[in-house]
């Protein structure tokens, strides 16, 4: 399977850590053609589009190779060899020109309307593949890299399709010329025709070796990229660390690099300039010694000539412009390819045929001998097995890995379990689909993120249905509501790039909100108050309090003081619950939180380092 | 839609030299004279050649026609041959100085591209808080990445292609109307039509271009968003919600590219028309005078192939004339971004800030943050000093001015009114590096960068000794922690430092920020998750290492200011009570209140 196979490409990509191009793998050859055929699969839907761009096309292209039969009739009634009179000539010449703008017109109005709805498709297809891929091929992809797939790539493969369609028109007037140049005058055509074979092997030479410069050009544009776009992310930092200097030398590298691989690649594209240039000239001169005898031989008249100087002229016309094309599309090729690379990252975790959605009873959640790793080999959660009744509290605690966000993220089936199974209201989570278990568990994670849009967008979120007041009943209840009225435009003040406007613990309230107004049945805090300040720590208790009323809770921690009134309190180390019970127990057991809860320390992390 | 211009959220005068952005483009590619005056002469010898062509075939017909009026004669055979020849000489010299002349178009594009790239770069790291606060970053890196492409893009396509298309229209027109003027002025009478609506096409389409672009930064944004709230978007199953939004904008997008199109495409296809119009004029004009042997069947062939010259770069226009309008509109982005005023930049006179010990003084500072409602101050009237060797204690409720103090220090931010001195000397006259490199500043909000742990800590200077960094981490409590991981210092931290917890990403930024020895050092609740007791050690280590620096600890936990020499309670931003840790519970305020509950909450 192709698909998988780019998916583990992927995944060995990123254990060299000097290797910064997570995708960028060298010497993928055979790819090309394929990238391209399984692009043209996304112009199956607008089949009906085609057929009709098809015929305008052939309009168009009969429009153009009769031209010159216009010009040669006009020519020889000219000097007299033709009865015809001259205007006749002319007035067919128009018309066909004519026919040709209408339907060159039409011609590309369809072909561009389809090549943008075609890319719209595309990217649509990766932007929602992205939000199924499972969350650890985005921690360890450079989002400045996706960026440039769906930006740079998108746009290649655009430009592409846009010129395209007119290359579709120039393999028809190809065809055409060639009738019609073996239909005048079959010898004179016939050795005019010599020059395609000596082109074809030309290119057979030229074009692996061009396709690998450009496909190292789109790698080092890409790069670039991704480091302007760390450093604009990053500038805080490295204005903190007045590091301007050093990054522009490294930046400056990269740029060079970039530039040293667009120069090959133009190169490349280049060099087969001039072979189609002398064989325009070859096919020519061939024209002119033929056309001596065979003019004297009283088998071709001047006007027979021009129009054949025609013929051979336009007849090169389209093998330029076709040469041209041909280096858009292997840029688009390499482009698609690395569309696809996106598109085809795994989706680990998908609804079943049959799933249905949750049942509406309360949600009791319970973990059976669940064993879990992100990467085959590395596992961790080893069978871990718990029960939490619905609407208690669950707390986890543990050092850093000990695999607590994992569980939450099992639970939300951000991915499947190695074994085990995982049950939601008596249902294993994988036989209900991913949307139900989404509406029925809001988390709110240890990082807020905010949306570049209103407070009110940012609280309403994914709940279309809230209204204003419960917006801000919402708000009120986790105490965020005065600090919001206090900013210049109250619930409606946009927030900027991240919230970054407000400080980490409003930015956290809020999201407790859209928490809030999602009403779910189940709740996981995943260190959600690490960062709220102690000025608000108290109310934020008091709000949680709320918040967890008629909910099942999972709170993740590691500091003690906010979890003590937990139903239960599971304590993993290594991947596996150590210790569990209420606080009370705990103590009582002396174990791993009795020793925290004695020491001063807050966290574990610190207890076992410093042990 | 929400696509302001920069100008809009930045409040400085708009950019308004539009007209002039192609003209400013021009003198990027003018830095490289030589090869610029190379690659005109390379398209001056190809348009030359190009318009050779026609009159040899020209030649070639009247040679043919006179054999087959004057039957076979040697000399006639051998001057068809000779112009075979000729005819196959032009073409090879013309295809080597097309093919070089693509070349060292794209050479001049590429170099520019690297160029304004560079420049671009440059820019955006100079400009100020207030401005990045202000743009959103997937706004800048539309900018930096597709804006860039367009310039380039035309400076490849149009511009030479501009000169090859003027040059043979020029030449052309002389060569016709000596030949005949009557048939050439008909051959030649499509060009002012062409030039007319090429002119009204680039109007129009440099205004769709424009909104294009802007829809585009508007898409990026989306994107990128939601690639970094990915998390989010999967904890509330969003994704149905996040695909609308992203389609809404790429629908529209879709729509303007269509009416860009059809502009394009009906302007050409009236180009084309006109072409061909002129060229039935010249079958009329020239058949009739060919007919009354006013001029030869050579002639007219001369006419007709120069008109076939003329036609791939009559189809080039279309796209020389979308590449402009797009480079126009591009281009006046990246100037807008170029042409910015760094608003905190180097005084003319600013001296640097020696090396040495130094108080800091805040007299009377008040600030207001650029986007902020009138009136509302995020400090007003704050006055304190602290002496190289002492620590100064921030606490307050969550946006009441802290870390602004911290970032108007190193002048992140400019003070509105009262001055801040460094050393005796105000900020404002130091040069911005020396003023930095005395300023430490660790933030709560830490940025890891894609790359190794120890590269981050090494940050300021990656040429540091290992030994040092090791020592900053020790200090900072974190290097036992990065010797458990597994290739550590090697280990690489990720984009979004995934695999560290809150406290160890904070005190990596510890460890990063003492590695630059600065002589003002700012923690910014830059330990707000590092637990007590590690802080406590935190502390002591800091101590011992700081000894003679000028510190300034903003922290809501308390217990962690206890020992400063004094402690600003700010609300509001002002002071509203201030003094040593002992006289402030002593006066039963805010202070005291918050101190009686979090010595309570803590177990």
């Amino acid at each position: 399977m192709s698909g998988s196979h780019g998916g583990r490409n992927l995944l060995a990509g990123q254990a060299t850590h000097e290797d910064e191009r997570i995708f960028e793998k060298p010497g993928a050859k055979g790819g090309v053609k394929r990238g391209l055929g399984r692009f043209f699969a996304y112009l199956r839907p607008y089949r009906r589009r085609a057929c009709l761009i098809s015929l305008t096309i052939i309009a168009a292209t009969l429009g153009q190779v009769a031209l010159p039969m216009a010009i040669r009739q006009a020519v020889n009634s000219a000097i007299g060899q033709s009865s015809m009179p001259l205007s006749h000539g002319i007035l067919l010449f128009i018309a066909l020109a004519g026919s040709n703008a209408l339907f060159g017109y039409l011609q590309e109005y369809h072909a561009t309307q389809l090549a943008q709805r075609v890319v719209l498709d595309l990217r649509s297809a990766m932007f929602a593949h992205l939000q199924r891929v499972s969350l650890s091929f985005l921690d360890r992809t450079q989002t400045g890299r996706l960026m440039s797939r769906l930006q740079g790539d998108v746009g290649t493969l655009q430009e592409f399709l846009e010129q395209s369609i007119s290359s579709l028109g120039d393999v028809l007037l190809l065809l055409g010329i060639i009738i019609v140049l073996l239909v005048m005058n079959w010898r004179i055509g016939a050795i005019t025709l010599l020059v395609l074979p000596v082109l074809f092997i030309a290119r057979l030479v030229w074009q692996p070796w061009a396709q690998r410069r450009f496909r190292r050009a789109r790698d080092a544009s890409s790069t670039v990229n991704a480091a302007l776009a760390e450093n604009i992310n990053g500038i805080r930092t490295v204005q903190e660390s007045r590091r301007e200097d050093h990054n522009f030398t490294q930046y400056a590298r990269k740029a060079e690099d970039n530039f040293q691989a667009a120069m090959s690649s133009s190169r490349a594209a280049q060099s087969i300039v001039p072979a189609v240039d002398i064989l325009t000239g070859i096919a020519m001169a061939t024209v002119i010694l033929a056309s001596a005898g065979a003019v004297l031989h009283g088998k071709l008249g001047a006007g027979e000539m021009v129009a054949y100087f025609f013929y051979v002229q336009r007849f090169f016309d389209p093998i330029r412009s076709l040469s041209m094309q041909y280096t858009i599309a292997s840029r688009a090729a390499v482009a698609a390819q690395r569309i696809f690379e996106i598109l085809d990252v795994g989706i680990d975790v998908q609804d079943k045929p049959d799933a249905l959605p949750l049942p509406a009873a309360p949600c009791a959640i319970s973990f059976r001998d669940v064993s879990f790793g992100y990467v085959p080999g590395r596992q961790v959660l080893h069978n871990v097995s718990f029960e939490v009744a619905a609407n208690q509290t669950i707390a986890l605690v543990g050092p850093t890995g000990s695999g607590k966000s994992s569980i939450a993220a099992l639970l939300h089936r951000f991915y499947d379990a190695w074994s085990g199974e995982i049950s939601i209201a008596g249902v294993n989570v994988r036989d209900v689909t991913q949307d139900s278990l989404g509406q029925n568990i809001a988390m709110v994670l240890q990082e807020p993120f905010l949306f570049s849009a209103s407070v009110m967008e940012n609280i309403r979120y994914n709940t279309a249905a809230a209204t204003d007041e419960r917006i801000i009943a919402a708000a009120r209840t986790v105490r965020a509501h005065d600090f919001i009225m206090d900013l210049p435009h109250g619930y409606n003040t946009m927030l900027g790039q991240a919230g970054r406007n407000l400080s980490i613990g409003q930015r956290q309230l809020i999201s407790f909100a859209r928490a809030l107004v999602a009403d779910p049945k189940i709740l996981i805090l995943d260190e959600a108050t690490a960062s709220i300040d102690s000025f608000t720590e108290l109310e934020i208790q008091e709000a949680l309090a709320v918040l967890r009323q008629g909910r099942t809770s999972v709170v993740i921690a590691h500091r003690l003081a906010t979890i003590r009134d937990a139903d239960l309190i599971l304590v993993l180390h290594g991947g596996r619950i150590v210790e569990r019970g209420d606080h009370g127990q705990l103590l009582a057991q002396n174990g791993l939180y009795a020793k925290l809860h004695r020491s001063s320390r807050t966290s574990f992390d610190d207890l076992l380092t410093a042990q | 839609m929400d696509a302001t211009p920069l100008t809009d959220v930045t409040g400085q005068k708009r950019f308004e030299a539009r007209p002039k952005v192609l003209r400013r483009l021009y003198a990027y590619v003018l830095a490289y004279r030589l090869r610029l005056a190379v690659a005109v002469a390379v398209t001056v010898g190809s348009a030359m050649l190009n318009l050779l062509t026609p009159h040899f075939l020209g030649v070639a017909v009247d040679q043919a026609h006179a054999l087959l009026l004057a039957g076979p004669a040697a000399g006639a055979q051998r001057a068809l041959k000779i112009t075979a020849l000729i005819v196959v000489t032009i073409s090879l010299v013309r295809g080597l100085l097309t093919g070089y002349q693509g070349y060292i178009q794209e050479y001049l594009a590429q170099r520019v591209g690297a160029d304004l790239r560079l420049a671009y770069f440059a820019k955006l790291q100079r400009l100020s808080f207030s401005f990045h606060d202000a743009v959103h970053s997937g706004d800048l890196i539309t900018r930096g990445m597709l804006d860039i492409e367009g310039v380039r893009g035309f400076l490849e396509t149009g511009f030479l292609r501009t000169i090859n298309v003027t040059l043979l229209v020029a030449i052309g027109t002389a060569g016709l109307l000596t030949a005949d003027w009557r048939t050439g002025l008909c051959a030649l009478s499509f060009v002012p039509f062409v030039a007319w609506r090429a002119v009204r096409m680039g109007v129009a389409l440099r205004i769709t271009w424009q909104r294009v672009q802007a829809l585009n930064a508007v898409i990026t944004r989306r994107m990128e968003e939601n690639l970094r709230g990915m998390r989010v978007v999967r904890a509330f199953a969003a994704h149905a919600h996040e695909l609308a939004k992203f389609n809404h904008a790429a629908a529209e997008a879709v729509r303007l590219s269509a009416l860009r199109i059809s502009q394009r495409s009906r302007s050409v296809r009236t180009m084309n028309l006109a072409y061909y119009l002129a060229m039935a004029l010249v079958l009329l004009v020239g058949g009739q005078r060919v007919h009354h042997h006013l001029i030869t069947i050579g002639t007219l062939t001369e006419m007709l192939t120069f008109m076939t010259v003329l036609q791939p770069p009559l189809r080039q226009i279309g796209f020389i004339v979308n590449a402009g309008a797009r480079a126009s509109s591009a281009g006046a982005r990246l100037f807008e971004v170029l042409d910015f005023d760094p608003v905190i930049a180097n005084a003319p006179d600013a001296v640097d800030l020696p090396h040495a010990p130094a108080a800091l003084q805040f007299s009377d500072v008040s600030f207001r943050y650029p986007a902020a409602a009138p009136g509302r101050y995020a400090l007003s009237d704050i006055s304190f000093t602290v002496a190289p060797g002492q620590v100064l204690g921030i606490a307050g409720p969550p946006g009441s001015g802290k870390s602004t103090i911290a970032q108007l220090i190193p002048r992140f931010y400019d003070a509105g009114s009262g001055s801040i001195t460094v050393g005796g000397i105000d900020v404002r006259d130091l040069t911005l590096a020396s003023l930095r490199e005395a300023v430490g500043l660790v933030q709560q909000d830490v940025f890891l960068f894609d790359t190794s742990v120890h590269d981050n800590i090494a940050y300021a200077d990656p040429l540091t000794e290992e030994e040092e960094v090791f020592g900053a981490a020790q200090t900072a409590q974190i290097h036992e922690h990065i010797a458990q991981l597994p290739q550590h210092y090697q280990s690489r931290v990720g984009e979004r430092g995934v695999g560290l917890s809150g406290g160890q990403r904070q005190r990596l930024a510890i460890a990063r920020g003492l590695l630059a020895d600065p002589q003002i050092i700012i923690f910014d609740d830059s330990s707000s998750a590092i637990d007590a007791a590690t802080e406590v050690e935190l502390r002591a280590a800091l101590d011992h290492k700081l000894q003679g620096k000028t510190i300034i600890v903003i922290a809501h936990r308390l217990n962690v200011l206890r020992n400063a020499d004094e402690i600003l309670v700010l609300d509001q931003g002002r002071i509203a009570e201030r003094g040593t840790h002992a006289a402030l519970l002593a006066g039963q305020g805010l202070y005291a209140d918050l101190w009686r509950l979090q010595n309570q909450g803590a177990a």
